[in-house]
Parts: structure tokens; C-alpha cells; sequence
């Protein structure tokens, strides 16, 4: 009988051991996470899709986008449904829905990209300035920030695009006005709990200059729930384009296809030809959730209390 | 607790104030010619002129804002555009259309919301909780206004069960003395015009309340799960309590409390989707009349209804806030 | 600290080969195996060892806490006669609360924080006694008064948050000796308690059981509870009972190498001034899996080439310095007695 070591599988009553899991950093942690969570593999799936269909769209759509020529072939009464030379039939104003749908995806992709880029910079820089500078700066912002909180987002969004006017550009800054609030108030709250942390007070008692802190410390700290509010606003964003174009606010351009304008425009047909809402309505709400399922795997991948 | 409730109160001031300086500022000065936005593509040069001095535009900037301050004061927004009838007067006999709405559509959300959260938090990472998220997660995504078409298309023209528009058959005589119609019916005794009432309700409450229902899903499954580890929960099994008890007065009792903060906030979702639920319903409230104001640039109305719709949304928030104190004894305020 | 042993009545509490299953999404982790102890009317038994040595997950599985769906509890739980493993969750719950109640480790949270204090003591006399509410409030009030709560009546109303953890103690241990059960086991009553209180809930532990027949179970790490209250001791690592012994022996002749790390690192006021503390070097993470080995081997001074292959068995002690006590040692190289003293 040998005095080897055993190597066999550890048993039952061993507890597993800790310190990999305790000694990976954040990132890693939650790196390795989201490759677990089948939600977030899903959303992610639905993202890629979207991303790679929205940028290749004059590649992967049959036709060119918003060409009437079989104008003619929509009736009051119907519009031409599925056929070979054209897979998803034609929308209400007579063009190729399949193309339409493809550079819907195109549209939705750039506005809720610009948008929340512009609602997430005006907000960030909002709410580093309050939580970075405090005192008045502070109060002045988070004031504005009540202000605008006070409107429900798609009122804010729709008082926005009402006043400036039909057009992609304001389409993009409404709704990036709405996320303004949000963003702000979100980075500063996050500032604030980090400024109490230990590690800001001793770097702060090393001397260690304010802005220094604040680039090199706090900031970097609050950037994954920014990224998480940044993936559900790409969702909201989407919703919120075809709301406004639902309330007749959105782009009036006839030769961009957008998603939210085609279902509006499928309103009346819809109880001859649901076809026409359903496909512009189930592109949304996939691509929101898409949007939705990676923000929140992400958010729960990113939380150190969710070590697993 | 009184001292608390004003000093909140107080502070909604600023803000509203705050916010009616923004909505000068945003449809006076930024588009350039408001005269010319209102009148849109019938713009004539003798059209704008008048309709400038109607409405002060005119004047000067801090002059026009007084006369604005001044009429704000007096809860005066102006008239409508459109129709000529003081944006004040229209708010108030459309307000209770959409407050039943929006009470039936959190109705709706909290019904059921609440016990299917308690059943996915307690069967958590069973087949019953990944139905219940799937479920939620859709509900989140789909446009209020195609989740609406939808419905009214199925079960109004579809399956007829449902009337596919407005508050109430025109047929039914009903008097109205609060025009909350459901509340009309029981006091006058007209029975059959509540009933009429509530049937037009469903199809336009489920659309709105679907929203939240899956926030108040989400928020609930979250709260319960967190609540049913406290040792508290443990505490009270350890006592032999029924299960019942238990459910009752030691987890539901705790976990409701973020649920009721997110209940507060979707006050704001509500007045939003009514907007585009009444639109599709031609229920005749102030989303239905907010979505024309928008279409048809009138701003006054516009105007007059965000800051409606701001105030009733901050105060049923702070609402919700001194309610809170009632069930949770460690914020009451002494 | 002595009551009269006198007659040896029949076990009230008999565990025997108690093992509990987890079921995670690791797979199964057993956390405790081949556990037995028995306790008598009057008698006080304390459960020793640190944290993860699953004597709470014992007393969890005695209470029936343990959740169902996820964990499988074999072996036996005897009280009074009855096996508890075969009952349905209605009559364990008819049980809990009324005989046998259960003080927890955390004061700070282990009270309902928006139910007042009267209404959580209240609840448990409704459910087993009958009681009406304002009967109920009534007996609440002496209840607090006979755990050390001055003006009882008048603080049944208040909330857990404005009481101090001492006092919420007394109000879960009032919770707990509501229904006079006839066994009471305290897991860890005083760990999250600052000092000098700790001395004050184990003064007011004694009070309330001694003379009444409570049997008590006192879940611990600090050997220090265990002199004052104790009478026998059985001292778990990583899921497996080590040594069991009366306090009196343990103390004085300490056999596995773990008992006696663990008595070495506790300070004494009667060792030798200067003479260092000796810790026990690791932690319990560097467990072994008992199934062939000891698992306490990695971190003890007197393992032997056995000890990494080989799992020990519990077996009666030879040196029973005094007869009819129940001794048990799971050690193939225990400790000398003399050298250990």
C-alpha cells in the first residue's frame, strides 16, 4: 500500500476552494459570468445580429431602400403579401418590406447609439461635475436634474422633438435630452458613494491631488453601472423612437425606413394585414430585448456581490 | 412627520418653478418663430403678425416671461389653439378620465404582479420563474402603442369581447356628476353605465398597466427573493407560525416596500402611455387631447399639461414617500 | 456550576447519524456526517467548533429549517421518542416554537424590522397557546420583564431599530421561552454581542433554564461559553463530530489535537505571564475530505502518514478518568494527557 498523495476527485464534505474565485479581478469576474448566463448570451446574440444587419444593410437587403416602384400594386384594400421577389411581402407604401426592415435596423442602430451618446456625455459631464465639484455646482445641477426628472422621459422627449421640429437630428437629441437626467443623476450618486469609500479618504490623506482621485479613482469605479444604464437606454431609446414617430414626431423623411413609422403607418391596414405592424413590431421589441437581457447580465455580472 | 411633508412640498416649488422657466425658454427662444411653428404651412406673413400679438410674442423676452410668471400664478395656461378653450378648464374635466384609467392600470399591474413576483421568488430557477421572467422581460419591450393595436385588433374586432373605442356607449344615458364614470354609475345608481364603463376600461388599462405589471413583476420577484434569506423569515419559521403568517405579516410586509417606491414611479410611465393608449382607444382623457396638442403644435396646451402632469407626478411621489413612513417604522419621522 | 445528575432520565433529544446534503449548483456538498448526541431534561450540551463546521447546520436540521427543496437531511432526530425525520411540516411546526425553540446568532437581524417587538413575541403565544391578542400583549410584557426589560408594558409597541442589540437579544431569547419549550438551543447567542454585554445574555441564558428542566444546546466557538454553562461537549470539524467528552475532561485532558488548539488559543488569566498563545495554523478552508482522511490533518501538529490516507472513526476514548461519562475520539494520534496539560 502506497503512501501517494491522494489525487482522486475531492469529496463531498471538502469545501470548494476559494481563493481563485477571491483573487480574480472584477473585470475577469465578471468577464467569466456573462460567458455563463445564458440571458446574456442571447442578448448578446440579438445584439450582434442587429449590429452586423444594421451595418451590412445595403449588402443583405434585396433592394434599394425606400423605392416605390411597386407603389402601384398597394391598394386601399391590400398590399402585395409574400412572394419570391419579395420574401416579406411590401409594406403600405409599397416598398420591399425585407429591405425596409433591414435599414429600419440601420436607422434604429444610429439613433440610439447618437442619442444615448449624447445623453450619456451632457449627463456624465452634468453629473461629474456635481458630485466632482460639489457645493453649488452641485445643487445648481442636481436642481436642473429635478427639474427634468419631474417630466415623465417621454414627455420630456416629445416636449423636446414637439419644439425643434420633424427631423432624424431631433429625433436623436430628444431622446438623448431624456437620458440626460438619468445619466447624471447615476454618475454623481455613484461619485458620492465612492468619494465616502475608504480607499478615496486614504488617497485623499496620502495628498494625493482632487482630480487625480477623481480621473484616476472614482471615475474609473462608477464606469460599470454607466455601461449597464448605457445598454437598457440603447433598448429604451429604440421604443422611444417609435413612440415619437407614433405621436407623428418622428423623422419625416419618407426615404429613411424606420421601424416605429412603419408600424404607425401599418395602424389603419392592421385588421386586413396585421403583417404589416407584426414585423416592424417584433423587430423593436427583439432588438429592446436584446438590449434589455445584456444590460441586465451585465449589470448582475458587473455586481462583486454576485461572486458565484 | 407634518414638518417633513411641508418641507417636501416646499421644495417642489423650485422645481416647478425651474421647469416652467425651461418650457419659456425651450418654446419661446429655441425654434425660432413660435408664431410660425403654430401656424405651420399656412404661415402668411398677416397670419403670423396677429397671431404674435395675441399671444405677446412680440414683446420682450423678460416682458413676455411676467406676463407668463403672472398667469402661471393664477393656474392660467392660456387657451387652446385649437379650440379656443382654457387649457385649465379641458385639464380638469379630462383629468378624471385618465385617472381612472391609469387606477385601473396599476389595478391591473399590482393584481397581478404581486402574487406572480411572490410565486417566481419562491420557485426560484424553476419552470415557474422562467415563465414569469420571459414574461416580464416582453411585457418591458413591446411599444405601448402596438401592445395596444394589438388588443383592440384581437379582442375588440377580432373577437368583438371588448369595444374597440371611447369611455362609454353613447347609448347609455349616464349621468355624470365627477365624471369618474365607473364612480358616476355606482352613485347615481346607474348600474348598467358603471358596468358599460368598466368593460371600456379593460382593454385600455391592460395595454397601459402592461409595463408596469412587469416592472412590479420584476421588482417584487427581486424583494421577495432578498427577503425570504433575512434570518428574520427564519426567526419567525423557527416560532411555528402557519405559513400564512409567515407569508403575510414577515415577508410580504417587508418586501412590498420597494415595490410600493416603484408603484410611486410609475405614476410617470402611466400619464406617458396614456398618451398613446388613449390615442389608440379614443378614450377621452388628457393623453388623447395631449397627443393632438402635439400633432397640431399647440403649445399652450402642451405647456399647461407638462406642468400639470410634472406637479401630479411629484406629488404623488412625495405621496408615496410619506406613505412609506406608514409601513416602514425605521424612516417615520418622529 | 453543578446541578444534581442524579437520576439518568430518558434522552429528550437523540441525534444519531445525523448527515445533511446541499443540493447547489456545484453539485452536492455534504456539510455534516455521521453526527450523534443526545440530550437530556436539564442537561446543557454545547456544540463546538468554528465557523463551517456545521454544528449550526445541526441545530438548523434538529429545528427543521433546514429548506426543503435544496438539502436532504438522513440519519435520526429523536425527541421525546418520536422520530422527527418521518413527521409531515405541519407537526414539526406544531413542535417548533412550542417544545423546542431555537435562539439566533444575530440580534441585529434576526427580528422583523417593521413589526413591533409586542406583536413578534405575541404571535408565537397566539399560535401555541391559544392565546388571545390582548392576552397575548399581557403575557408579552411579564415575558420582557422576566428577560431583563424594564416597563415591559409600555415597550411591546416599540420597533427592533430602537432597541440595542443587547436588548433585542433579550427580546428573541424572550421570543424563544415564550411557550416554555423543553429544549432550547442557542446558536452562538452572544458572538455578535460587544462584551460586556455577552457576560450579561450568558447570565440571563442560566437564569431562565437552570432548575426548569430546559434542556439546552449551546452552539459555540468560544470555549469560554462552554465552562460557564455546559456539561457535556462535542466538538465538530468540517461536518464531523471530533470529540465528544464532559466539559470536566475536555478541559482537563483535551485528546484530539484540535480540542486542544483550540483551548491553547484561547486566553487564560491562571498560564504563566509571557507564555504566548498558540493559534492553530490555517484555517478550516484547509480541510481534507474525511471520506480518506482526517480533515483536520493539514493544519495538526500530530499527524501521523495515516492521516492523509485514512479517515478515523469516532471511537469511545480509552482514558475515561471518570466512569459513566460518555468519551468519543475520532484521532488516530491523539493527544497525551499529561503532555497537553
Amino acid at each position: 500500500m502506497s503512501i501517494a498523495a491522494p489525487t482522486e476527485p475531492s469529496g463531498a464534505g471538502q469545501p470548494t476552494p476559494v481563493a481563485d474565485v477571491a483573487g480574480e479581478s472584477l473585470l475577469r469576474g465578471a468577464w467569466r459570468r456573462l460567458r455563463r448566463s445564458p440571458l446574456a448570451i442571447a442578448g448578446a446574440a440579438i445584439v450582434l445580429v442587429f449590429v452586423v444587419v444594421a451595418l451590412a444593410a445595403p449588402l443583405l437587403a434585396p433592394y434599394e431602400p425606400a423605392s416605390t416602384q411597386w407603389a402601384g400594386l398597394v391598394t386601399p384594400q391590400s398590399v402585395p403579401g409574400p412572394a419570391t421577389d419579395h420574401l416579406l411581402g411590401l409594406d403600405s407604401f409599397g416598398s420591399d418590406m425585407l429591405t425596409q426592415l433591414i435599414y429600419g435596423a440601420r436607422q434604429s442602430l444610429i439613433v440610439g447609439v447618437v442619442s444615448t451618446v449624447l445623453g450619456l456625455s451632457v449627463g456624465a459631464t452634468l453629473g461629474l461635475a456635481a458630485g466632482g465639484f460639489g457645493g453649488k455646482v452641485d445643487t445648481i445641477v442636481m436642481r436642473l436634474v429635478d427639474v427634468l426628472l419631474s417630466i415623465p422621459s417621454l414627455l420630456l422627449a416629445v416636449s423636446v422633438a414637439a419644439v425643434i421640429g420633424q427631423s432624424q437630428l431631433s429625433v436623436m437629441i430628444a431622446i438623448g435630452v431624456a437620458q440626460v437626467p438619468v445619466f447624471a443623476r447615476l454618475l454623481r450618486g455613484s461619485m458620492m458613494l465612492q468619494s465616502k469609500s475608504d480607499y478615496v479618504l486614504a488617497a485623499d490623506a496620502l495628498g494625493i491631488r482632487r482630480r487625480r482621485i477623481v480621473m484616476g479613482h472614482v471615475l474609473p469605479n462608477s464606469m460599470g453601472p454607466t455601461i449597464v444604464q448605457a445598454t437598457l437606454a440603447l433598448a429604451t431609446a429604440i421604443i422611444e423612437v417609435a413612440a415619437l414617430s407614433f405621436l407623428g414626431l418622428g423623422d419625416g423623411d419618407p426615404a429613411v425606413a424606420e421601424w416605429g413609422r412603419m408600424l404607425v403607418a401599418a395602424q389603419e391596414r392592421f385588421g386586413n394585414d396585421p403583417r404589416l405592424a407584426v414585423y416592424p413590431g417584433v423587430c423593436i421589441a427583439i432588438t429592446a430585448l436584446g438590449f434589455t437581457l445584456f444590460g441586465e447580465a451585465l449589470r448582475e455580472a458587473l455586481d462583486p456581490r454576485q461572486r458565484r | 412627520m407634518l414638518r417633513f411633508a411641508l418641507r417636501r412640498l416646499a421644495l417642489l416649488v423650485p422645481v416647478l418653478f425651474g421647469l416652467s422657466v425651461l418650457l419659456f425658454v425651450w418654446i419661446r427662444v429655441l425654434p425660432g418663430d413660435p408664431a410660425r411653428s403654430l401656424l405651420g404651412e399656412r404661415a402668411t406673413p398677416a397670419g403670423i403678425k396677429q397671431i404674435r400679438e395675441l399671444y405677446g410674442f412680440d414683446k420682450p423676452l423678460l416682458e413676455q416671461y411676467w406676463a407668463y410668471l403672472g398667469q402661471l400664478v393664477r393656474l392660467d395656461f392660456g387657451s387652446s389653439i385649437r379650440d379656443g378653450r382654457p387649457v385649465t378648464e379641458t385639464f380638469f374635466e379630462q383629468f378624471p378620465a385618465t385617472v381612472e384609467l391609469a387606477l385601473f392600470a396599476i389595478l391591473f399591474a399590482v393584481v397581478l404582479g404581486i402574487p406572480l413576483g411572490y410565486a417566481a421568488a419562491r420557485r426560484r430557477g424553476e419552470a415557474v420563474d422562467g415563465v414569469v421572467i420571459t414574461g416580464s422581460l416582453l411585457g418591458v419591450v413591446v411599444p405601448v402603442f402596438f401592445l395596444a393595436i394589438l388588443l383592440k385588433l384581437v379582442f375588440a374586432i377580432q373577437l368583438d369581447w371588448f369595444p374597440t373605442s371611447s369611455r362609454q356607449d353613447p347609448r347609455i344615458d349616464a349621468t355624470h356628476i365627477t365624471n369618474f364614470y365607473v364612480l358616476d354609475g355606482l352613485l347615481t345608481r346607474e348600474f348598467d353605465a358603471s358596468w358599460d364603463a368598466l368593460v371600456h376600461l379593460v382593454l385600455p388599462a391592460v395595454a397601459l398597466g402592461t409595463i408596469p405589471l412587469a416592472i412590479i413583476v420584476r421588482i417584487t420577484r427581486a424583494s421577495v427573493s432578498e427577503v425570504l434569506n433575512e434570518d428574520y423569515v427564519r426567526t419567525a419559521d423557527a416560532k411555528g407560525l402557519h405559513p400564512p403568517v409567515v407569508r403575510r405579516r414577515h415577508v410580504l410586509r417587508n418586501a412590498m416596500l420597494p415595490v410600493l417606491t416603484t408603484i410611486g414611479l410609475q405614476v410617470g410611465l402611466l400619464l406617458s402611455g396614456a398618451v398613446l393608449t388613449e390615442t389608440v382607444f379614443s378614450f377621452n382623457g388628457i393623453g388623447s387631447y395631449l397627443f393632438d396638442a402635439i400633432s397640431q403644435r399647440d403649445y399652450p396646451v402642451l405647456q399647461g399639461y407638462i406642468l400639470f402632469i410634472a406637479l401630479i407626478y411629484s406629488l404623488v411621489n412625495l405621496a408615496v414617500d410619506l406613505g412609506y413612513g406608514l409601513f416602514d417604522p425605521r424612516v417615520r419621522v418622529s | 456550576m453543578t446541578r444534581p445528575v442524579g437520576v439518568r432520565s430518558e434522552p429528550l433529544l437523540e441525534v444519531e447519524d445525523l448527515a445533511v446534503v446541499f443540493h447547489g449548483s456545484r453539485g452536492d456538498v455534504e456539510a455534516v456526517s455521521e453526527v450523534s448526541f443526545s440530550v437530556r431534561p436539564g442537561e446543557h450540551v454545547a456544540l463546538v467548533g468554528e465557523s463551517g463546521s456545521g454544528k449550526s447546520v445541526t441545530a438548523l436540521a434538529v429545528m427543521g429549517l433546514l429548506p426543503l427543496r435544496s438539502t436532504t437531511v438522513r440519519g435520526s432526530i429523536r425527541y421525546d421518542g418520536d422520530e422527527l425525520l418521518d413527521l409531515d411540516a405541519r407537526s414539526r411546526r406544531d413542535l417548533r416554537g412550542a417544545e423546542m425553540a431555537m435562539i439566533f446568532q444575530d440580534p441585529m437581524t434576526s427580528l422583523n424590522p417593521v413589526v413591533p417587538i409586542g406583536v413578534q413575541i405575541g404571535e408565537v403565544l397566539q399560535r401555541h397557546k391559544g392565546l388571545r391578542k390582548t392576552e397575548a400583549r399581557e403575557v408579552s410584557g411579564d415575558l420582557l420583564g422576566r428577560v431583563g426589560i424594564s416597563d415591559g408594558k409600555r415597550r411591546l409597541k416599540e420597533y427592533p431599530h430602537q432597541l440595542s442589540g443587547g436588548m433585542r437579544q433579550r427580546v428573541l431569547i424572550a421570543i424563544a421561552l415564550a411557550c416554555e419549550p423543553r429544549l432550547l438551543i442557542a446558536d452562538e447567542p452572544t458572538t455578535a454581542l460587544d462584551v460586556t454585554i455577552q457576560a450579561q445574555i450568558l447570565e440571563l441564558l442560566r437564569e431562565l433554564v437552570s432548575g426548569t428542566g430546559t434542556a439546552l444546546v449551546m452552539i459555540t466557538h468560544d470555549l469560554g461559553v462552554v465552562a460557564g454553562l455546559c456539561d457535556e461537549v462535542h466538538v465538530m470539524y468540517s461536518g464531523r463530530v471530533v470529540e465528544s467528552a464532559p466539559r470536566r475532561s475536555l478541559f482537563g485532558e483535551p485528546r484530539h489535537p484540535y480540542t486542544g488548539g483550540l483551548l491553547g488559543s484561547i486566553p487564560r488569566l491562571d498560564s504563566a505571564r509571557g507564555e504566548p498563545l498558540t493559534p492553530i495554523p490555517g484555517s478550516p478552508n484547509d480541510a481534507l475530505p474525511w471520506t480518506h482522511s482526517c480533515a483536520f490533518a493539514p493544519r495538526c501538529g500530530n499527524r501521523v502518514d495515516k492521516c492523509t490516507v485514512q479517515t478515523p472513526a469516532l471511537r469511545g476514548s480509552e482514558h475515561v478518568s471518570r466512569p459513566g461519562d460518555e468519551q468519543a475520539l475520532r484521532c488516530f494520534n491523539p493527544l497525551d494527557t499529561r503532555e497537553a496539560s
